[in-house]
């Protein structure tokens, strides 16, 4: 199949979620099965027309799940993508894989986080296949948790290119802005420059704002053959391009020959090229934001400016609502909640409907979804009205 | 503040490697305060992490080499919290990324110098730190 096999052959026809807390009582499955029933009920679909279903790789919950809970009666396809926080986006891209080949019709992409009670960031990782490395050479020393797996990234990025702490700062300010405008969204109290620079420093240079929250809730989408989409409840928001991508070393940041690009900078040219779009096409981007300074990096690897320039692209409101590209509408894993990346799909599709109320890019029709995850894989998703 | 002996036993295990026949040799060496590397016996590549086959010739057979223990500062981050309650008394403390004289990485702590004066591509040395009789992890110094 052509670079172009997968344009628009996918339309994404249900989002749903749950609320997005701290602490919660309810079960990883239990948040999951809640925001799977709301995307299945915004698509116009019941549960057992399910026929395809896409677990969180990193989670507890499988496939077989869904039908013990839905009786589905026909699951024809699954599959995991197990590359952290760039899962959900690389989900799509299967998802679109197996519509597109008849292979399934409906597709349900879901990802629940349970209470952090039941297991801090670290001891999550430290279970991790994909963490074997970082587990041997790296945490018996002290470097246990991605803000300080990352923090190397950034500080080389800083001093090759001159990237500097207020630019990160510009990433945090913007996604609190745009909380402020989202009643789901955890954190809305206004953050200033100072405030930033007041945060206490976690593992240099990312301070405390430099850091996506921890976050309880789930999130979902339904991924439909395009011939179905027209049939459902939504106006479909298709999928035009979409591609994963590695970086060299994959599992250990620390042997990457450069270790200021990500997996997306070899996925981009691709979802671009399937999407027979340019970058001053896309009028809204959700941009996975585990840190600050992971948006940076990716808006370059992403080819909207060259390697070294993503810390000026940030500045002078242009990734602000009303600037040129808006970012991160919903406030990002910084301040909607950290839902894996599965709530920047979400958003995107909201945006591309025209849902979004007072966060609405105004007449959206072509936007793009990226993932970040596992020590740097990368994903992204260019979707249109 | 002080640090008694009684308060040495209360605290939290740290995180310790488990070797395999693959590492075996690399934790053996810094016990004997070597830092040894991986070379492919076929193609005399010279790789870490410690991994099965050689990535440029697709070889298995393997040798250990020590290193020069030289290096220059790749990047670093200073660490101010603690993720893993083992690392807790030693905050802050500076993790350094080196790029060894033998063309592959090394993450280690800083010893013996201010993590404010740290550079890109400043000159590193490897040393040794026993953590107990069965561990020693490397760390680097500033080279005078
Ligand atoms: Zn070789």
């Amino acid at each position: 199949m052509a670079a172009g096999g997968l344009k628009d052959r996918a339309a994404v026809t249900g989002v749903g979620e749950t609320a997005y807390t701290r602490e919660t009582d309810r079960s990883q499955l239990e948040l999951t099965l809640a925001a799977s029933l709301a995307a299945i009920a915004d698509a116009g679909l019941e549960p057992k027309d399910i026929d395809g279903v896409i677990p969180y790789g990193a989670g507890g919950v499988v496939a077989e799940d869904f039908i013990t809970n839905f009786g589905l009666p026909d699951l024809r396809y699954s599959a995991l993508t197990p590359m952290g926080g760039a899962s959900p986006v690389a989900a799509l891209q299967s998802a679109a894989m197996a519509v597109a080949t008849g292979v399934a019709n409906h597709v349900l992409i879901a990802l629940g986080r349970g209470s952090i009670a039941g297991g801090r960031i670290t001891s999550r990782l430290a279970a991790m296949p994909q963490m074997r490395l970082v587990g041997e050479f790296e945490m018996v020393q002290g470097c246990n948790a991605p803000a300080q797996f990352y923090a190397p990234m950034a500080r080389r990025h800083m001093a090759l290119y001159g990237t500097t702490v207020d630019q990160f700062a510009e990433v945090a300010m913007t996604c609190r802005r745009h909380a402020q405008r989202n009643e789901r969204a955890m954190m809305r109290k206004p953050m200033t420059r100072d405030d930033h620079h007041a945060s206490r420093m976690i593992a240099e240079p990312f301070r405390l704002f430099d850091c996506s929250l921890e976050s309880a809730g789930a999130a979902a989408v339904i991924v439909s053959a395009a011939e179905r989409a027209p049939d459902l409840q939504q106006r479909p928001v298709y999928i035009g391009g979409v591609a994963e991508g590695h970086p060299d070393s994959p599992s250990a940041i620390t042997q990457r020959p450069d270790m200021t690009r990500f997996g997306l900078a070899r996925a981009a040219p691709i979802a671009f090229r399937m999407a027979g779009v340019d970058h001053g096409d896309i009028d809204v981007a959700q941009i996975y934001d585990c840190f600050t300074w992971v948006v940076i990096c990716q808006l370059e690897d992403l080819g909207f400016c060259a390697k070294g320039e993503g810390g000026a692209f940030v500045e002078g409101g242009r990734i602000g609502l009303g600037g040129e590209l808006p970012v991160n509408t919903h406030g990002g894993l910084l301040s909607e909640a950290h839902i894996a990346g599965m709530n920047h799909i979400v958003e995107l599709v909201r945006q591309l409907r025209g849902e979004c109320g007072e966060r609405q890019v105004a007449d959206a029709e072509v936007g793009l979804v990226t993932g970040f995850g596992d020590l740097g894989d990368g994903a992204v998703a260019i979707m249109h009205r | 503040m002080t640090t008694s002996a009684d308060d040495h036993t209360r605290l939290p295990a740290r995180p310790r490697p488990e070797p395999d026949a693959l590492s075996a040799p690399y934790w053996d060496g810094l016990r004997a305060h070597k830092l040894m590397l991986q070379r492919c016996r076929a193609c005399g590549r010279v790789r870490h992490y410690p991994r099965p086959l050689c990535d440029h010739c697709y070889t298995f057979e393997h040798d250990w080499q020590e290193a020069r223990g030289e290096g220059r500062v790749h990047s670093w981050t200073v660490c101010h919290h603690a993720f893993h309650p083992a690392f807790k008394q030693a905050l802050p403390y500076a993790l350094v990324t080196v790029d060894l004289a033998e063309a592959v990485r090394l993450q280690a702590p800083l010893r013996g110098s201010d993590p404010a004066l740290l550079r890109v591509d400043q000159p590193v040395i490897v040393d040794f730190e026993d953590i107990d009789d069965t561990l020693t992890l490397p760390c680097v110094r500033v080279r005078a």
